[in-house]
């Protein structure tokens, strides 16, 4: 096992409200509103068993026009927050999504990398579509012990997956997320709030057709692909199991012919190596089947959670009605 | 000092700025009594937008002030490599006054930009609450003479993206409450605190309503109008039409979620599919 206790070292997140609104800010400004992906780096320190993320800086997308260096990028980030006494201890990255689809391989591979180096790390999602219809959407996610042990291996055929006894609910855990704000920061917020203009929140607006619309078809390419995966692995196993008959036979008729020629007096043909013959079938990685379920599971719940909402808004709505006789 | 082509009408800031500026006024050195830094954001026909900034390394004594500007400067590729529309727009003080430094400053910040604003951030609450104040810079003076700098104010307003609202009111809750800490909430629960607020709300109008009906408080007219307005944004509808209206939308909800749920339920079965054992020789 990678991790000595089976208990995560972190057991939550507290973020400060400057690091929301940084983030906010970038997906707004460069994901044009959460069309295109942003990753931004998370900064900041580990107190006890929660993690304190103070800070964090974008991270540059173009990078088609010239060859960029992302290392050197960050290091100079980072020197130059250390001259004014930022928090320069990298504990993770963060992330924007679309309409809650971001459980693929890029981010598997990635937080490895982070958790691989830094013990504590986490990746922060943030869903800028639905935060804008009235609720900040931000979730913090690690690997658990479990899957990284098994990404080291780089193992994800059918036999290990069973031996480790993982599902697809147990490769990333969520952790609780607590914003801080230090007493400043309030003061100031007092000042915000009399200075800023009051405007309606979209939260309680009754539209629910369209966000129903893209759940459910992103549900359906989602269910689509694990069939395709399923499919897949069915077919491997047939293949498998005729095979192991077709070598059967091919070891019977081989003892027929020895029992044939020793009765006859002729010397035994060799023993054939039968893995010439029959050429082994890859086992298929089930990885993709795992992280499309994860995917799926998400979704339905965020579908869920989504329509609770909608039929508290919608009874909202009846109670000012006035009633049928 | 080249004048400026257009005086600055008026000063939008995103609230990220004023969170920003707080933070490095916590983190300053031991001795520094105020922070500086430089603003980042656009300027459109004297509207200036800033939308960004990041404190710069400064040491002020008595006669003389230093400022890092390698560091400014470098920072300042930095963050164009992430976002290449925004310029400098100009610096920003903590500390609510603005001294003979500023000046010099000031000057500085007029070489790289055209006309940057200055704008003070009071840290010290001195007047029980963190004054937020805009400048630009004017030359005054006989033309002959030696010329002074005067600096004159600009509005400030602060103005939000939609979902930096969202942002700003769920950290602004954590305000009153006794740790200073916020739980990132379920929706329901959210609507649930929606309607008290509505409730609240409406609670409040209700009573202005019945004061003034009393007598004791004279009824305004635009306030009429405006819950005239309110009362009326109630949509009349057949009772009938308005039950057929509601069902449709709940039978779509339950479908969804009976669709969502089957989904979940057949994850499940799936995963019988990867403890199969594979029968081989």
């Amino acid at each position: 096992m990678a991790a000595a206790s089976e208990v995560s070292p972190v057991a939550r997140v507290q973020i400060d409200g400057l690091v929301i609104l940084k983030i906010i800010k970038h997906c707004e400004e460069e994901g044009t509103g959460g069309t295109e992906l942003v990753q931004g780096v998370l900064l900041g320190l580990v107190v006890e068993n929660t993690l304190e993320i103070t800070n964090c800086f974008p991270f540059p997308r173009h990078t088609d026009d010239e060859d960029f260096d992302e290392v050197h990028y960050q290091m100079e980030m980072m020197r130059n927050l250390r001259h004014v006494n930022i928090d320069h201890l990298h504990v993770g990255w963060y992330q924007s999504t679309m309409h809650g689809s971001f459980l693929n391989k890029a981010l598997l591979d990635s937080q490895f990398n982070y958790q691989h180096s830094i013990e504590e790390s986490v990746v922060l999602i943030y869903d800028p579509i639905k935060t804008s219809r009235g609720t900040l959407c931000l979730r913090a996610y690690r690997l658990t012990p479990l899957m990284m042990q098994m990404y080291k291996d780089g193992d994800f055929t059918p036999d290990c997956i069973r031996k480790a006894n993982l599902s697809f609910q147990e490769m990333f855990e969520e952790i609780p997320i607590v914003v801080r704000n230090s007493h400043l920061i309030n003061a100031m917020l007092c000042e915000i709030e009399t200075k800023a203009p009051t405007q309606p929140s979209n939260f309680l607006s009754l539209a629910t057709g369209a966000v129903l619309e893209k759940q459910l078809r992103l549900l359906m390419e989602s269910v689509d692909e694990v069939n395709q995966d399923n499919n897949k692995y069915m077919n491997f196993m047939r293949n498998t199991i005729k095979q192991d008959m077709a070598k059967n036979q091919h070891k019977y008729k081989r003892q027929q012919e020895n029992t044939a020629r020793q009765s006859r007096g002729d010397p035994p043909l060799p023993e054939e190596d039968l893995t010439k013959i029959f050429k082994p079938i890859p086992t298929p990685t089930r990885l993709d089947g795992l992280l499309t379920s994860g995917q799926i599971k998400h979704h339905s719940n965020e579908v869920n959670q989504f329509a609770a909402q909608s039929f508290g808004k919608l009874f909202m709505a009846e109670a000012l009605q006035p009633k049928t006789e | 000092m080249a004048a400026s082509d257009v005086s600055l009408r008026e000063c939008h800031v995103h609230p990220v700025v004023l969170f920003s500026i707080c933070d490095s006024f916590e983190r300053r050195n031991e001795d520094a009594k105020r922070v500086i830094g430089t603003l980042l954001g656009t300027n459109v026909h004297g509207s200036v937008e800033v939308t960004n900034c990041f404190s710069v390394p400064h040491n002020e004594s008595e006669d003389e002030v230093a400022v890092d500007m390698e560091f400014a400067r470098n920072m300042y590729e930095l963050h164009r490599r992430v976002n290449p529309n925004e310029t400098i727009v100009g610096w920003y003080a903590t500390g609510i006054d603005i001294t003979e430094h500023s000046v010099l400053i000031h000057e500085y910040y007029n070489r790289e930009c055209n006309n940057p604003i200055h704008m003070t951030v009071d840290t010290s609450l001195r007047d029980g609450k963190a004054t937020i104040k805009g400048w630009q810079s004017q030359i005054m003076g006989v033309t002959s003479k030696t010329q002074g700098v005067l600096f004159t104010p600009v509005p400030v307003e602060i103005v939000f993206y939609e979902p930096e609202k969202v942002g700003v009111d769920m950290v602004v809750e954590g305000k009153s409450s006794g740790r200073r800490t916020i739980d990132v909430v379920n929706d329901l629960e959210n609507v649930g605190k929606s309607a008290a607020k509505l409730q609240e709300m409406l609670a409040i109008v209700i009573s202005y309503v019945d004061e003034v009906l009393a007598g004791k408080i004279p009824a305004d007219n635009t306030i009429g109008r405006y819950l005239l307005d309110l009362a009326s944004t109630v949509p009349q509808l057949e009772p009938r039409e308005f039950e057929e209206m509601l069902n449709n939308n709940m039978k779509d909800l339950l479908m969804v979620v009976y669709l969502s749920n089957l989904v979940g339920t057949q994850l499940q079965l799936n995963e019988k599919i990867n403890m199969l054992e594979l029968t081989t020789k």
